[in-house]
């Protein structure tokens, strides 16, 4: 074996109260594309900021090329050639992709000033390698999620880089860009960069890892080859037990009820001012009590804008609702929930949590009416006392009430956004991307509370861009495409090939591309 | 191995739990150490005449930043706070004399006005009027804050000096000026209207379901939309909270100086900005205390006075005063992120 690239040896690394590495070891080959895998908690995020530069160990070796190294701050790591991409984005939404891309190393024309030409001819050839369609001199703040994310990766790209960490790159891509990516990782493991992918969807590890190294409460659980390597196997080194399989499909399917949810000719306005993403189009839509629907759609075709629609995030411009029958006026969140409609929204940290509050005022923050005495107080007990009972039904991980959210795991602080809304016994419950940044375990947990809540009778709607989620949990697929309905299958009925082909049907030309600014 | 393991992670919790509780009184903690500092330099300091003087100084911007608590805990800010205590000042001034003149007799029985209760409810109306205008620029026609009250700030000075003419209205009967002159027992009426109205503050902003919103807005106003608050009329009430307090202070302030004022309350929104940012109250919104606020208030007010007792000039007080705000909030900061690590 040649010399690796990159050399961790018995790394420790303590926070108050935690041991977050425990003598981790890890190696990572030259051109190798390697997957760093492990529950929330177990250890990734911290080995990573050892790696980037972020964080020091507390003991333990970094070797780099052959040479011990102290990588100081992530400025030391970027010049090694160690390059991170972030999960959380590090984009400046004001400035443009061009300008993003070059942050920094901006070139340079006569004396101080920017060769603005070059940068864009620049920016344009690596963007194009990303397979991204928009205008360089586009302001990243209008860019989608999934085009913002592309735009890390070009920068990424720019930089001369031996070594890139991508932190969760898929979670925010959909399968046709998810596709994409691996492409450029092919690319770049061919040109002999080396690639450290950490995730969550065990699949794509197995599709594009040629090794993968497995974190278990900070320890290293064990290094694999891909091959003969199973999902079934990776699952059980992650959390140390045997487990079936990642998505059961469960034997139940809901009787379908009563229509709760009834969407007829659905259309925002394109060019609203306070409208962002894909306009719909003529959207009908039938959801009932006791049902799961599923809808699937690329990045761009329209989803998240449905849901935030109807939930009157957005304006629509013409179309009706009717919940339960009779026909309702929705011009705000507030107007949906007084109808009976509450909405996990897809983006946690920006759209539902209140990160410098504790546990029980995030909790009650919908529903704070109901806890109210005299008219005017909030009555805590109370409201400390219906948490409790959300904590023990859903097995939220939790010292108190009073500890801040913030501080909760991904899986513990998307139950309690789900308790938000429970608690105001929603007729429609709309789910955007449930278990986006949930690890393994509770991932199982929120597509089974999810199943519970439909068997209580209410109408819930889940969207998400893993395929093999949606077609785990819902009883019925609607597609979506460029901002219209464009097909539906039963849940027996759908296969992975056959969603695709209705998201991205209609003429190979425009369909599957997302939408170009 | 195990068992120091186990002794060096308690110490750990211990710092922190050490830190956790520094951090909530690092305002007070901050003013403690002053009011050693100068009781140790000037023993006066301490006599309980001066401290009820104190007290009594900083009532006037005090209860302003009350308001403004509000107002910051929704990520936003109002600078125009002295230009609305003094327009609301001198129009109660105008409706107690009975004439907008600038008139100059102190001869209380020369007044031919209205009794000091009229006086009061209008300087609440002008501060709750000029307050609601402004919070309407900010929600309706979406102008930020710091915009809407620096026009605030110009313009309600403008209407003061265009209503008096520049001039100050002066001379009112006894029992308007015991709201600002008056005594209960040893202690000052204004400071305990201050201080009751700080228990108000806090108990709204703490127990109370539009205090929950408060912080929602202001800690993530998408996540408040979603969660279906009423997010505009909620940023829209805090500016008409400040405004109550400004006119309120502009009553009181006039009472106690037996004379409103057109240049009143110039430069009020510096120390009422201090007190909030000093009492841990973050600029960003979501996060803060009545308590805190208060402590900021005295802080700034002892600051003032210890310097003043010990003959420090007054344009050096400025200077010292700059550099504590700074440091009182770099300390806070300080102690934030020790917990956090």
């Amino acid at each position: 074996m040649t010399t690796p690239l990159l050399e961790i040896r018995d790394v420790t690394k303590r926070f108050p109260g935690v041991l977050a590495l425990d003598g981790v070891s890890l190696n990572v080959a030259p051109g190798e594309v390697h997957g760093l895998l492990g529950e929330n908690g177990a250890g990734k995020s911290t080995l990573l900021k050892i790696i980037s530069g972020a964080q020091l160990p507390d003991s333990g070796e970094i070797v780099w090329q052959g040479r011990k190294v102290s990588i100081a701050s992530p400025f030391a790591a970027q010049a090694m050639g160690i390059v991170t991409i972030y999960q959380e984005f590090n984009l400046v939404p004001t400035l443009s992709v061009a300008e993003n891309i070059f942050i920094g190393r901006e070139p340079r024309g006569f004396g101080p000033f920017i060769d603005w030409r070059k940068m864009r001819a620049d920016a344009r050839a690596i963007i194009e390698r990303v397979g991204l369609t928009v205008d360089p001199q586009t302001e990243v703040s209008r860019l989608s999620v999934a085009e913002q994310q592309m735009v890390e990766i070009a920068r990424a790209l720019s930089i001369d880089a031996r070594l890139i960490i991508m932190d969760e790159p898929t979670s925010a891509l959909s399968q046709s860009e998810v596709t994409r990516l691996f492409a450029i990782v092919q690319r770049l493991r061919a040109q002999g960069v080396a690639i450290m992918f950490v995730t969550h969807r065990l699949e794509e590890a197995l599709e594009i890892c040629d090794r993968v190294t497995v974190l278990r409460d900070g320890r290293l659980a064990g290094v694999r080859e891909r091959a003969g390597l199973t999902i079934a196997a990776i699952i059980e080194l992650m959390v140390g037990r045997a487990a079936s399989e990642l998505y059961r499909r469960p034997e139940r399917r809901h009787a379908a009820g009563a229509l709760r949810l009834c969407v007829r000719g659905l259309s925002t306005t394109p060019g609203s001012r306070r409208l962002r993403g894909t306009p719909l189009h003529d959207i009908d839509l039938d959801v009932r009590a006791g049902e799961i629907l599923g809808l699937a759609g690329l990045v761009g075709a329209g989803r998240t804008e449905l849901a935030r629609a109807i939930f009157g995030a957005d304006p629509i411009a013409s179309g009706r609702i009717e919940v339960d029958g009779r026909p309702v006026n929705i011009r705000s969140p507030r107007d949906a929930i007084a109808a009976g409609i509450g909405l996990v929204p897809e983006d946690r940290k920006r759209q539902a949590l209140f990160l410098q509050l504790a546990i029980r005022p995030n909790f009650s923050s919908a529903s704070l009416g109901s806890f109210v005495r005299a008219g005017v107080f909030v009555d805590e007990v109370a409201e400390a006392k219906a948490l409790e009972n959300y904590r023990q039904s859903m097995h939220v991980r939790m010292t108190g009430p009073e500890q801040k959210i913030a501080n909760l795991s991904g899986g513990n602080q998307q139950k309690i956004v789900l308790a938000r809304w429970l608690e105001l016994k929603p007729k429609i419950l709309i789910v955007d991307e449930p278990t986006r940044g949930v690890d393994v375990g509770a991932k199982a947990e929120v597509h089974e509370l999810l199943d519970a809540l439909a068997a209580s009778g209410i109408a819930v709607i889940a969207i998400s861009s893993e395929l093999p989620e949606v077609m785990a949990i819902a009883d019925r697929i609607v597609t979506l495409r460029e901002g219209r309905i464009s097909g539906e299958l039963q849940a027996h009925e759908a296969t992975q090939a056959r969603l695709m082909s209705l998201m991205t049907l209609s003429g190979q030309a425009s369909g599957g591309q997302p939408r170009a600014a | 191995m195990a068992a120091a393991e186990r002794i060096e992670i308690k110490t750990d919790t211990g710092t922190r739990r050490f830190w956790a509780l520094a951090a909530s009184f690092a305002p007070l903690i901050f003013l403690l150490v002053l009011m050693a500092v100068f009781a140790i330099l000037e023993p006066r300091f301490l006599d309980s005449t001066n401290l009820f003087n104190v007290m009594r100084q900083i009532s006037i911007t005090g209860l302003i930043a009350l308001g403004m608590t509000f107002v910051i805990l929704t990520a936003g800010i109002d600078l125009s706070v002295g230009s609305l205590l003094a327009v609301s000042a001198i129009v109660a001034a105008g409706i107690v004399k009975g004439s907008a003149g600038n008139t100059l007799s102190l001869d209380p029985d020369a007044v031919s006005g209205n009794p000091w209760y009229y006086g009061m409810a209008a300087a609440i109306a002008v501060g709750l009027l000029g307050g609601l205008l402004q919070g309407l620029g900010i929600t309706k026609l979406k102008v930020p804050p710091f915009v809407v009250t620096l026009g605030g700030l110009s313009a309600f000075r403008g209407l003061t000096l265009w209503y008096s003419n520049g001039g100050p209205i002066s001379g009112f009967e006894a029992d308007m000026r015991w709201w600002g002159q008056g005594q209960i027992g040893p202690v000052p009426v204004p400071v305990i209207i201050f201080l009751s109205a700080a228990l108000v503050c806090h108990i709204v902003l703490r127990y109370t379901r539009y205090g929950r919103h408060v912080y929602a807005v202001g800690g993530n106003m998408e996540a408040a939309r979603l969660s279906g608050l009423a997010v505009d009329r909620i940023t829209l009430s805090v500016y008409v909270v400040v405004g109550f307090f400004a006119g309120l202070a502009g009553f009181v302030l006039s009472a106690r100086l037996n004379s409103a004022e057109a240049v009143a309350g110039m430069g009020y929104e510096l120390t009422v900005i201090a007190s909030v940012v000093i009492g841990g109250t973050s600029l960003f919104g979501g996060s803060g205390s009545i308590g805190g606020t208060v402590v900021g208030a005295v802080l700034i007010g002892v600051l003032v006075n210890g310097l003043v007792l010990n003959n420090v000039s007054s344009y050096i007080q400025q200077i010292i005063i700059g550099l504590i705000i700074i440091a009182a909030v770099a300390f806070d900061r300080y102690v934030k992120t020790q917990r956090a690590v």
